[in-house]
């Protein structure tokens, strides 16, 4: 009996430890975001804001220099990231609503076809999953470039071409999402609505649609998300457009002010917001799922493969 | 998935009095069009150009000329690259090895020992997943950071080597592997455990012979699950290893970036896409047994 409070107090430390590992950093980042530039960088500024310091002058920020909370109105009126947030936004939403919508005519007509017509396009799906996504973005640079040389009706690299390689990803994990759904609820109810007489479009609109819901709004909740975070595929692919991950990585990797773990930090919190509420409505879901079905996977094929 | 696919199959096959289904919902076939038109030109396309890049000549600076040209897979043979091809892998499994040791006890302390709080540590584990990748990466470098605290007092100054690349690997996909770890140790039957040891086994033995070897399917997929991306990681070697520590699509980036050599690059993508589908065969092949075997 001993050994085993022992050992359950070892594993708690254990979870402790990781979750601390897991929350630590960005906790840091989000505490950095209050920091002030070093002690010498202020004295040797002269203007009115000490967060109007450039990234090369601030000194090392990695250490506590002092709380300031100027850096979330630096971050915020910023005339590179506010753009590039915008267009992320943007293209975001775009892509939400089209894999959205892809995913769900592909999951209602492939949902209920036989495993032998349906393993091709499965494979397809699939096959955007594993393929890396830095090969994936060269290839829609080559084949973007290509595109405009051959048919210059086609866009020039930026918004247009981010968002037309994000949709493939997306709308995998939108199908993938929604159909778990749509095959987990069963066709009685569809069934029950035809032996009343209704047709297959007031059907589909009156009780196919409704009890997908949850499924069509964590699939586009993800799109979203995914498609504004997403980095890879935009920097090959925008031309001269910047989205807030392109220009947060130039940031990090050639140097940054607080403004930016300003910036990121709303970010984090608006994302994390989302991800709750996305719990929330999976969750809703499975409670709503037909009896003797096993509960929606829909969280777990949502984190399956980024 | 695969479960309403079997009660639906086996119901038809079911001998006995039965009523007779006069219903099955369909939705038109055509309604998957649009998105197998857009695999087949902006997925299939780009892989099938990025094919024919790789087979191109170089001629001078940006222009070429296609054909069957293996010039550029015989260059990976070079030892510069195929030590590349090795760290990745090496450093991919190691990442996914530590990912193990990591995200296991933890998956088992949430098995096990949570009750009421199982969902809130369940959302706790995803959350990060969801939240970009590059901030994250970019916080772990401010900890790692040699002028931080971590350098400073502790003595861990390892941004920009090798080390800080496999804490990235494993800090940004210990989710991906906790979940399905997760699900096979929920699914297993805790009164095995309590069987053994009732007729004396040790609780190590215990957890050696039943839980190990019962979860050992779950722990399997969930490696396969983070190796495969780690093999094709960009971001977290090129923050964390500052360049220094080049993974495969690295190389396939710089092609692009800045050494213009995009048939070089697109033979990389298409031998790194090679590696990887054996792993992705292997993954493939161990889902199916274990789905028929019910695990």
């Amino acid at each position: 009996m001993r050994r085993r409070i022992g050992a359950k107090q070892a594993f708690t430390a254990w979870a402790v430890a990781v979750f601390a590992f897991l929350y630590l950093p960005i906790l840091v980042m989000a505490i950095f975001a209050f920091n002030k530039p070093s002690a010498t960088s202020v004295a040797a500024f002269h203007g009115s804001s000490i967060c109007d310091i450039p990234p090369d002058q601030v000194g090392n920020i990695t250490v506590w220099n002092g709380f300031t909370s100027c850096w979330f109105s630096a971050g915020l009126h910023d005339p590179t990231y506010i753009p590039a947030i915008v267009t992320s936004l943007q293209i975001a939403a775009v892509a939400a609503v089209i894999s959205t919508v892809l995913g769900l005519c592909a999951a209602l007509a492939l949902a209920r076809l036989k495993p032998r017509y349906r393993a091709p396009f499965d494979a397809v799906v699939y096959l955007t999953l594993v393929v890396p996504e830095i090969v994936i973005a060269v290839a829609y640079l080559i084949f973007f470039v290509q595109a405009r040389n051959y048919f210059p009706a086609f866009p020039p690299l930026g918004k247009s071409t981010i968002l037309l390689g994000q949709i493939v990803f997306n709308a995998s994990i939108a199908m993938l999402i929604i159909r778990a759904r749509f095959v987990g609820m069963g066709d009685t109810l569809e069934e029950a609505a035809y032996d009343l007489g209704s047709g297959p479009l007031a059907t589909f609109r009156q009780v196919t649609l409704p009890r997908l819901m949850p499924a069509i709004v964590a699939a586009a909740l993800l799109s979203f998300t995914f498609s504004f975070d997403d980095y890879i595929v935009p920097a090959f692919t925008n031309g001269t457009t910047n989205t807030w991950p392109i220009v947060l990585y130039s940031a990090v990797r050639f140097g940054l002010t607080p403004a930016v773990n300003a910036l990121a930090t709303i970010m984090l919190t608006v994302t994390v917001l989302a991800v709750i509420v996305t719990a929330i409505v999976l969750r809703r879901s499975r409670v709503r799922a037909s009896p003797g079905q096993e509960p929606a996977p829909g969280l777990d094929i949502a984190v399956g493969l980024r | 998935m695969a479960v309403a696919e079997q009660t639906e199959t086996g119901a038809v096959t079911a001998p006995g009095p039965r009523r007779k289904r006069s219903f099955r919902p369909h939705y038109p076939g055509w309604l998957m069009a649009p998105s197998l038109l857009y695999y087949a030109v902006f997925f299939l396309g780009p892989l099938a150009i990025l094919v024919a890049f790789s087979l191109a000549t170089q001629q001078g600076f940006g222009s070429l000329s296609y054909g069957f040209d293996i010039a550029q897979y015989r260059l990976i043979g070079n030892s510069l690259y195929t030590t590349i091809f090795a760290r990745t892998l090496v450093m991919a499994s190691v990442g996914s090895l530590l990912t193990i040791a990591v995200g296991y006890p933890l998956a088992y302390w949430m098995a096990r020992y949570l009750t009421t709080y199982k969902m809130l540590a369940l959302l706790l584990v995803v959350v990060p997943f969801w939240t970009s990748f590059l901030i994250r990466t970019y916080a772990l470098k401010i900890i790692l950071d040699p002028h931080g605290y971590l350098a400073r007092f502790a003595g861990i100054d390892i941004l920009y080597t090798k080390y800080a690349v496999a804490v990235g690997l494993v800090y940004n996909y210990l989710p991906l592997f906790i979940l399905p770890v997760f699900a096979s140790l929920e699914r297993m039957d805790w009164t095995l455990i309590e069987a053994a040891t009732d007729l004396g086994a040790r609780p190590f033995t215990a957890f050696r012979q039943i839980t190990l070897r019962l979860t050992l399917p779950g722990v399997i997929t969930g490696a396969l699950l983070v190796f495969i991306p780690m093999t094709g990681e960009y971001i977290i070697p090129n923050i964390l290893s500052g360049g220094n520590y080049e993974f495969v699509g690295n190389v396939i980036g710089d092609q692009f970036n800045q050494a213009q050599n995009q048939p070089f690059g697109s033979a990389l993508s298409i031998a790194l896409m090679g590696v990887l589908s054996v792993f992705v065969i292997v993954y493939i092949l161990f889902a199916t047994k274990e789905e028929q075997f019910g695990a």
